[in-house]
């Protein structure tokens, strides 16, 4: 009773405008309906058809089945470890690239950030094609492996799961790369100099002051790389044999070969915790405008 | 050179030396700096590679990619314009892009004028369900929609395509066209409003011109979130309609030809010319 | 406030006096109060129905339209004209602030006094009855806020137009208004002339906002309706004519009183020459500005109290520092206010 009487003012206050700087409660309302109306018809309600479509005939079997058969459990734990290794390499591999990108002349940078954005405008499945060319047994790699003699016959390189880290780490290190040059790039260069100036090398300014300023962008990249790993579906599917199997190339197994849908339903509830259960954790750090708005 | 050089130094440590001779301590950075400038070069090609490959693989007169390529043709490019099937799921993809692009940019659009500028209950919560398509793994969203469209006998339809493409692209355009419409000084539709304008005016004639670079970089973004999509469109497809997405999918699957070397050479040409526009014209404006 | 006028909201920031103009523009809703023109009441009257011109801070010029069109604008919107009268007008209005010459430029392509005037020349196109402006000059450097503070009154001069000017200078308010309201914490403390505020002050606030001011705190011996006894010290009592009680309040004895005093109202001699109201002094320094002397003299008798006196500067043998002195007060312009109870912090 209390609680809804200390809610009721609140919730009157939106009828805010009183001030012309906002529209009116109507207006946002009207404003926001086409997407709740799309939001509704093509994500709320199919998403929980499908969480209820996991639970149907009213019994958890779907569930004790996930977590009582070691295949399956061995699945999840792949696709977290998968997306975790995946992570950490673009993180590697990513921040150098932003570093530069953040510290070069115009031109440079501008030729930098092009190498960045060029394959994030390349779409998923065409670059997740790239690879299985390059990687088949008969692909350039093994091609130039073979010609050039360091190994004698053509390698086993793609089904694998390191062909799935290498495809996925080339697909979402933009999204690592793209949020730690903005915020690289909104660090004012007198942070470095005073640093500089106070006795630090280069090397110990990098540590002491750029590093620990660059974090905001590393955690956003790292969430943001990390949550896409977890759902990823086209670059495993493709490039991802049965000895790699991720929850969603098992979920995508599932529905398309074997056709149990409510078993899939609930590996898709499962997943979706998963997912929503890190994005909560890190709801912080994530930041998804942060590397799209540096995109144009 | 010289030991008196050394001595010179050691005896005035606080004299800047501009005449040094660069020291090994130099020669070793410089090693160092070009290591790590190598190092990056890698990553960078690593970057580029799957893009580049695309376009000498669909050149080449072999079916497979052979180094140097034997032989230039553009067969793999007259095969797809002339496949019934290939060219069936081109035309329903562009299709379905463009009602998108115009579905997901309206709606995207005013829900972000509602945001920042409207007085909303719950808009934190709005704005996380509306960013969800791109946080929710697209495997889950397939089947989620397979699922709720098949009965409807929505699959395969270009309505079906439509509302889930339009989800999936309205967060690329929340986020977008948020930022400009933050940017934009609302004093400016405030002096609107005092000239006489009303708000449907003041929304026309000043706030949309000025966030017009924020919607047309969003509307590029919804067009190649639908045209490039392929996890839903695999689910939501049928033999009736096929997307371009989900029909790539299948050849490389069963079927890898150089044809899809020369699908993906006409389709990253378009992404990359539309992207190339956006940002030239964004950066335009920002720097004037 | 009446036809014509032009006023003035004067405060410093903070006090609400924008909030006050946004109110009459209509971008705010008051919580309480009507706000009405010409005897018609407009409180919940939507912006665009007010018909007030507003030039805004920042000027608000439409950055995507040219000068030409952001004057046409407002004639646009209300869509009684002709495109040839717009197109008239527009010209005129053009003229009127000297811009003929930069009509298809772009805002950003012209200078903040350019800005400054083609937002007034949009302001007051559509002919409304009041103009609002709000700190106009802000952006503007020193000189240039001098000479288009001239080129604003003579326009509002010209064509009798009615205008708020919101600002936190007061060398502004008093050069162009004809009355100025001062505000402070979102109240009005004093609605007056210029004139009216230098020379009666009716609060401690407004006696110090405009010009300088010099404070002494003393305590009440005596109040009546011909005079007020203030004590400073033990030896020092002044008799203040009832003019200086500008309240007419009566204030009980004891009741701490503070004096305040305008350093041009007072004159210095030598000690012992001053007379039975003076107030004996120390300078403490001594500077020269041109037309006149400005001493810091400390009071003998209470070190804590320091006064600024100014003295116009020709034929008067100047003092130096350290010298002693008598101070020789104007009673008649001197006020007294009540010590307000600081709130224990």
């Amino acid at each position: 009773m209390t609680r809804s009487l200390t809610l009721l003012p609140r919730s009157l206050s939106f009828r805010r405008p009183s001030s012309a700087r906002f529209y009116s409660l109507t207006t946002s309302l009207a404003l926001v309906t086409p997407l709740l109306a799309a939001l509704m018809a093509g994500f709320l309600y199919p998403v929980a058809r499908l969480v209820a479509l996991s639970f149907s005939g009213g019994t958890l079997s779907h569930y004790r089945r996930i977590f009582t058969e070691p295949l399956h459990l061995e699945v999840l734990f792949s696709t977290i470890e998968v997306a975790f290794i995946v992570t950490v390499a673009s993180l590697l591999l990513g921040f150098p690239v932003a570093y530069l990108m953040a510290q070069l002349g115009k031109g440079l940078a501008m030729a930098v950030t092009a190498c960045v954005f060029i394959p994030l405008w390349t779409s998923v499945l065409i670059r997740s094609y790239a690879w299985v060319v390059l990687l088949q047994r008969n692909g350039i790699i093994n091609t130039l492996l073979v010609d050039t003699g360091p190994t004698e016959g053509p390698l086993k390189l793609i089904y694998t799961q390191g062909a799935v880290i290498l495809a996925m780490t080339h697909v979402l290190m933009p999204f690592m790369i793209l949020p730690i040059y903005s915020t690289l790039r909104a660090l004012p260069p007198d942070y470095v100099r005073a640093a500089r100036n106070l006795g630090a090398g280069p090397v110990r300014a990098f540590v002491a002051v750029t590093l620990p300023l660059s974090l905001p962008g590393v955690f956003a990249g790292s969430v943001m790389c990390f949550v896409l790993a977890l759902g990823f579906y086209i670059t495993p599917a493709l490039v991802g044999g049965p000895n790699s199997m991720l929850m969603a190339t098992l979920i995508g197994q599932q529905t398309t070969v074997l056709l149990d849908w409510p078993f899939a339903a609930a590996l898709s509830t499962v997943l979706l915790a998963v997912t929503l259960l890190f994005v909560l954790m890190f709801r912080r750090t994530l930041s998804l405008s942060k590397g799209l708005n540096s995109v144009y | 050179m010289s030991t008196e050089h050394a001595q010179l130094r050691g005896r005035v440590p606080a004299v800047i030396d501009i005449f040094a001779a660069p020291t090994s301590r130099a020669y070793s950075r410089a090693a160092g700096i070009i290591a790590i400038g190598a190092g990056i070069g890698c990553v960078l090609f690593f970057l580029l590679l799957p893009t580049l490959i695309v376009l000498p693989m669909s050149l080449s007169e072999t079916d497979y990619l052979e180094f140097p390529p034997r032989g230039l043709t553009l067969k793999w490019y007259s095969a797809y314009f002339n496949d019934p099937d290939w060219m069936a799921a081109t035309w329903f993809s562009l299709k379905i892009a463009l009602a998108t692009t115009a579905t997901a940019t309206v709606a995207g659009t005013m829900a972000a004028l509602a945001i920042v500028r409207g007085c909303l209950p719950f808009r934190s919560t709005l704005q996380a369900l509306a960013l969800g398509p791109m946080i929710v793994p697209h495997i889950i969203l397939g089947v989620a929609l397979y699922l709720a469209f098949a009965p409807l006998q929505l699959t395969g339809s270009f309505f079906g395509f439509l509302v889930a493409h339009t989800v999936l692209a309205v967060p690329y355009v929340i986020i977008t066209v948020t930022a400009s419409v933050q940017r934009f000084d609302p004093t400016l539709e405030l002096a609107a409003l005092n000239c006489g304008a009303n708000r449907l005016q003041a929304f026309f004639l000043v706030v949309l011109p000025n966030i017009i670079p924020g919607v047309a970089a969003a509307a590029v973004f919804a067009f190649l979130a639908s045209f490039d999509e392929a996890t839903v469109a695999f689910f939501i497809s049928d033999i009736s309609g096929k997307s371009i997405g989900r029909k790539m999918f299948e050849d490389i699957d069963f079927n890898l030809t150089p044809v899809i070397a020369a699908v993906s050479t006409v389709l990253v040409a378009t992404s990359l010319l539309l992207m190339g526009t956006v940002h030239l014209l964004n950066g335009r404006r920002s720097r004037s | 406030m009446t036809a014509g006028e032009f006023v003035s909201l004067l405060g410093p920031s903070g006090s609400g006096k924008t909030t006050a103009l946004t109110m009459i523009a209509g971008f705010e809703t008051p919580s309480a109060g009507r706000i009405t023109i010409g005897g018609q009441d407009v409180t919940f009257l939507a912006p665009n129905h007010r018909n007030i011109g507003m030039v805004f801070q920042k000027y608000a010029l439409f950055p995507h339209l040219t000068i030409r069109q952001n004057i046409a604008f407002p004639l646009r919107m209300r869509g009684r004209m002709q495109k040839t009268a717009i197109a008239r007008r527009v010209e005129e209005m053009l003229e009127l602030v000297q811009l003929s010459e930069y009509a298809e430029r772009y805002p950003n392509q012209l200078s903040g006094g350019q800005q400054q005037r083609v937002a007034v020349a949009r302001a007051l196109a559509f002919e409304p009855p009041v103009l609002l402006m709000d700190e106009p000059l802000g952006a503007l450097d020193k000189k240039l806020r001098e000479a288009m503070q001239f080129e604003i009154k003579r326009l509002q001069e010209r064509l009798g137009a009615t205008v708020v000017y919101v600002t936190h200078d007061q060398d502004e308010a008093l050069t162009m208004s004809d009355r100025i309201a001062i505000m402070s914490d979102g109240r009005l403390m004093q609605f007056g002339t210029p004139t009216e505020l230098y020379r009666q002050p009716r609060t401690e606030f407004v006696a110090d906002f405009i010009g300088r001011m010099n404070f002494i705190d003393g305590d009440c011996l005596d109040c009546t309706a011909e005079q007020t006894v203030v004590r400073l010290s033990e030896r020092t009592v002044l008799n203040l004519p009832s003019a200086a009680n500008e309240r007419t309040r009566r204030y009980n004895a004891g009741t701490a009183l503070r004096l305040a005093i305008r350093p041009e109202r007072m004159r210095l001699t030598k000690r012992g020459d001053g007379g039975a109201d003076a107030l004996p002094g120390i300078v403490d320094a001594a500077v020269f500005i041109g037309s006149t002397y400005i001493y810091l003299v400390r009071l003998a008798d209470r070190p804590d109290a320091s006064l600024q006196v100014q003295i116009a500067a020709d034929g008067v043998t100047p003092f130096q520092k350290n010298d002693d002195v008598d101070i020789v007060l104007d009673g008649a312009a001197a006020h007294v206010f009540p010590v307000m109870e600081r709130c224990a912090a």
